[in-house]
């Protein structure tokens, strides 16, 4: 990495940086294109007219996220998703990208306790909030006693819309909404599950409901 | 085997650590968005990428000007060895558009979001040809597909001579699959003639030889991982263009790249059931006997291939009836090859079928379960072969039992809750039961742990965990210590995992690799054991036991005393050859209760039992999820589902899972599974049949002679949406 960085093109010069002339051309140009960028009404703008190296400062946003208890600043672009946050730039793929509209609920996490379909909201939104993700459900070693309840009734099969069913149950039940069979179903009929595990599903939150555990 | 334990991978799903294709982030990973085709038929005129290519982030942008070669697409057809006959579609080959949502471009950048924004940029134009899209343009242009022979025995319509006939038409619609899971590959080349592709397939090894055909790479130098599958339902049994531009784009970029297709795309490229269109006819003597059955059926394919199911494979074994006429065509369309969708051609062939087998009940006074007891078919009326086991009629009998049937009010309109009307149905279900090569390797470790493995998919159905189950059984090991993998293609052979034979194929290579294991350590234990019978041996908690003896030997030190750090055998396993002699069927009796609203025609599948004979049942949890599997499915299919295309355009207006229903949680009742679980004897070493698609087939003629029974209307045309009933 320190090698790298020598060959920044912000480097003092006189380092053995073999690519420096090349390198203080992009730093001239960059410089040149942030100041016609800045001189530029928004509307005239084109992606295509930027260089790659200026859009990405001139993109990225700073956001301050609290996700699965741990506090991170980062860097993303106005346009990122939640979701594709999570799972391209965290490494965070227990979320799930189902149909990215908003429509089967694969995606489903906690946003401030709140259930959230996280291909629905920009990460720029959300900052300073509390975000949990199904990796984020566990204390530890110890499974969410929906998690358990899950592998118990067989609350899935491919177990690709899992994790949103799973924060999606969790919530349910936060919200007050797990008071009959009924009800569970109204109110997890956002997250779709294609192989048809809803009778093992609903079973599960019953259980976990019933339990009287703390959700 | 048989006990409903949990799933050996159900940790790794509730916790969100099971990794599906898209999810490995490789060093340097980028992605690849495609871009597709806006019009239905016709070429491209231009394709314009500057755009897109100066684009922030961006790495490449592929068409079919720019495409590396496919030595493949260059290969002469083989229809021989194929499994769909005709021209597989081939990417970014040349100008031609042959469907809409056809991929013209891939645009390749550091992250999605700008890959997505790049393909934006991509600017086509189209010179357009008028198309056909829709099946009842012109029946009469239907063709005979080359790999299919049309079935017939005794003499052709005689239906028309019987004193009480049926003569319908029946409409099934387009479904789309819709796996969760969009389709998505991520291909990296590792050096300059081996690729790995991180895979949404149900078969890794036709992944892995499709793609090492194409590229013309060494088979050996082509690995497909796919241990997770986000559900596949048959859309996941061919390669298909994500794949290709994947594997393209690792190729032009040096990168890793991921190919996700949108939900949008997957509606018209990678496969969807086909609409079918199906003359029914029937005829009874006033007893109820069946003397003759014609069924004409029309499915649709491409311009390019020749997609065929088995629409009449119920028809043909299902009832006894001596007179049998059958004929199936294809309508070619401007449309993408459609796909094998969850008990394909069985599932809309068996809706004609089990719908006039009501329709023909009513018409002779008589209750629709006794008519079809009354044509039970003792052996296979296609064929004249005995059933390798078949206990129908005990899925009737409890079905009825449990369900209430004879409390049934045959008269329609007889039965009332408030505002709904109430509404009781039935179907009986036939799926063929095969088994298939497969292999399986087992390796025992001197710590006590057996691993077997084998290249077998798990696209939901708990494969691994039976596997597991078979392999600890059949060696006496605990199930803690037994491990099973799967999903590679560098593992053993294995068989797609589709048409209801992994169970049987591959169940039986993890029974036989694991019986030949036993043999081996026999051999290689003390004289006494050696020259013992099997019936004077018993494996089990880990140790070789003499019968009548105390000599009682460990796996362990069976291994120790031998040196061994393990201890390896291979087996492949073949279909039973008397199997020739039988024929081999999974049966199943759906018992439906529907509420129809009085005055909106709103539709409510209130009650289901489903009574299956699917052999000795694996693991009777697991076993009942899949019946719930084809329950909702059937729900789906019956109620909702309906790929529309504006034919104007030749394209989907209802794509994405907003305007496409699938049944979600408020549309599924208490369903109440009954498995008969007696094995059969022939078929494989467990006895047990296929599971995935049985219960599903007639489960949509059991919603609608329940639908019928309710409102006294006949809806032939699924979806039976409320406008088809107001």
């Amino acid at each position: 990495m320190a090698e790298k960085k020598n060959c920044d093109a912000n480097s003092p010069k006189g380092n053995n940086c073999t690519h420096h002339s090349e390198e203080r051309r992009t730093f001239l140009k960059q410089s040149s294109a942030m100041m016609a960028l800045a001189l530029t009404p928004p509307t005239v703008l084109k992606a295509a007219d930027l260089d790659e190296k200026v859009a990405e400062k001139f993109e990225k946003v700073p956001v301050t996220l609290e996700i699965n208890g741990v506090k991170q600043k980062l860097s993303v672009e106005p346009r990122v998703t939640v979701l594709d946050l999570l799972r391209e730039q965290l490494n965070l793929t227990g979320t799930k990208k189902g149909c990215d509209y908003g429509q089967c609920g694969a995606c489903t996490v906690h946003i401030d306790g709140t259930r959230v379909n996280s291909c629905l909201t920009f990460a720029v939104m959300q900052d300073g909030k509390k975000i949990t993700t199904i990796e984020g459900l566990a204390a530890g070693e110890e499974l969410h006693p929906m998690q358990e309840a899950f592998i118990k009734h067989d609350g899935f099969q491919c177990g690709y819309c899992t994790p949103g069913q799973i924060m999606s149950a969790v919530a349910c039940i936060r919200e007050g909404h797990a008071n009959s069979e009924a009800e569970i179903r109204e109110y997890m009929s956002g997250n779709i599950c294609r192989c048809g595990a809803y009778p093992n599903i609903v079973n599960a939150i019953l259980e976990v409901k019933n339990g009287g555990q703390k959700v | 085997m048989g006990d409903p334990l949990n799933r050996v991978e159900g940790l790794l799903k509730v916790t969100g650590g099971a990794k599906y294709a898209a999810e490995y982030n490789l060093p340097d990973e980028t992605h690849g968005v495609l871009v597709t085709s806006t019009i239905t038929k016709g070429r491209i005129k231009s394709i314009n990428t500057k755009a897109a290519e100066n684009a922030p982030g961006v790495l490449a942008v592929i068409t079919h000007e720019n495409a590396p070669d496919v030595p493949g697409y260059n290969a002469s057809v083989d229809n021989e060895g194929s499994r769909v006959y005709g021209q597989q579609f081939r990417l970014f080959f040349d100008d031609k558009i042959y469907h809409n949502y056809q991929p013209v471009a891939l645009a390749i950048a550091d992250t999605f979001a700008r890959a997505d924004y790049a393909a934006s940029l991509v600017e086509v134009e189209y010179e357009e040809e008028s198309h056909v899209t829709d099946i009842r343009d012109d029946l009469s242009k239907a063709i005979k597909p080359e790999h299919h022979n049309d079935y017939s025995r005794g003499q052709a319509g005689a239906y028309k001579a019987a004193p009480v006939i049926i003569e319908q038409e029946y409409q099934t619609p387009i479904q789309v699959h819709n796996p969760m899971e969009p389709h998505v590959t991520t291909a990296v080349w590792e050096s300059e003639d081996k690729v790995t592709v991180y895979n949404k397939t149900q078969a890794t090894k036709i992944s892995h030889k499709e793609i090492a055909k194409s590229f013309d790479l060494k088979e050996e130098n082509v690995r497909a991982h796919s241990p997770f599958v986000g559900g596949a339902f048959g859309s996941s049994s061919r390669v298909w263009p994500q794949e290709m531009a994947a594997i393209m784009g690792a190729k032009v970029t040096g990168r890793p790249v991921q190919v996700m297709l949108k939900r949008d795309q997957v509606f018209n490229m990678v496969g969807y059931r086909p609409r079918s269109v199906q003359k029914f006819c029937i005829g009874s003597t006033a007893d109820g006997t069946l003397t003759g059955i014609t069924h004409n059926a029309y499915g649709t394919t491409s311009q390019y291939e020749q997609f065929t199911e088995r629409l009449l494979d119920p028809t043909k074994s299902m009832y006894s009836c001596p007179n049998l006429d059958t004929t199936y065509r294809l309508v070619q369309l401007d449309m993408s090859t459609p796909c094998w969708t969850r008990g394909p051609g069985e599932t809309s062939g068996s809706f004609p079928l089990e719908s006039a087998v009501d329709e023909l009940a009513y018409a002779l006074g008589m209750d629709p379960l006794a008519l079809r007891l009354k044509n039970y078919a003792e052996k296979d009326p296609e064929n004249n072969k005995p059933w390798s086991s078949k206990y129908l009629n005990e899925c009737y009998e409890r079905g009825a039992e449990r369900f209430g049937w004879n409390k049934r009010n045959p008269e329609p309109r007889s039965m009332r809750d408030g505002d709904w009307l109430v509404g009781m149905g039935m179907a009986s279900g036939i799926y063929k039961a095969v088994r298939d090569r497969a292999m399986a390797r087992a390796k025992l470790f001197p710590d006590g742990s057996l691993l077997v493995q084998s290249a077998v998919a798990d696209t939901g159905p708990g494969s691994a965990t039976i596997f597991t189950q078979i392999a600890a059984d059949v060696m006496g090991t605990d199930m803690e210590k037994t491990r099973f993998e799967w999903g590679d293609s560098t593992l053993p052979y294995a068989p797609g995992q589709f048409g209801s034979h992994t169970t049987a194929s591959v169940g039986s290579a993890v029974y036989d690799v694991c019986t030949a294991l036993k043999q081996r350590l026999q051999q290689l234990a003390s004289a006494a054991v050696q020259q013992a019978g099997p019936e004077d041996l018993v494996f089990g908690n880990g140790h070789i036991r003499l019968k009548q003896s105390s000599v009682s030997l460990r796996y362990t030190d069976i291994l120790k005393q031998h040196n061994l750090p393990e201890l390896e055998v291979i087996k492949e396993s073949d279909s039973n050859p008397s199997m020739n002699n039988y024929s081999g069927k999974s049966f199943c009796a759906n018992f439906v209760e529907v509420r129809v609203h009085s005055s909106t025609g709103e539709v409510r599948v209130n009650r289901v039992i489903s009574v299956v004979d699917a052999g000795k049942i694996m693991n009777h949890k697991t076993a009942q999820s899949q019946v719930y599997g084809s329950v909702v499915w059937g729900i789906g299919i019956a109620l909702m589902e309906e790929g529309i295309i504006d034919h104007r355009f030749g394209r989907h207006i209802n794509n994405d899972l907003a305007k496409y229903h699938v049944p979600v949680s408020a549309d599924v009742p208490a369903i109440e599974v009954i498995l008969i679980d007696k094995e059969d004897p022939v078929l494989d070493p467990m006895g047990a049949k296929g599971m995935g698609e049985i219960p599903l087939i007639g489960f949509t003629a059991a919603v609608a002679n329940a639908v019928y029974h309710a409102t006294g209307k006949r809806i032939r045309e699924l979806p039976i949406t409320p406008d088809k009933l107001i």
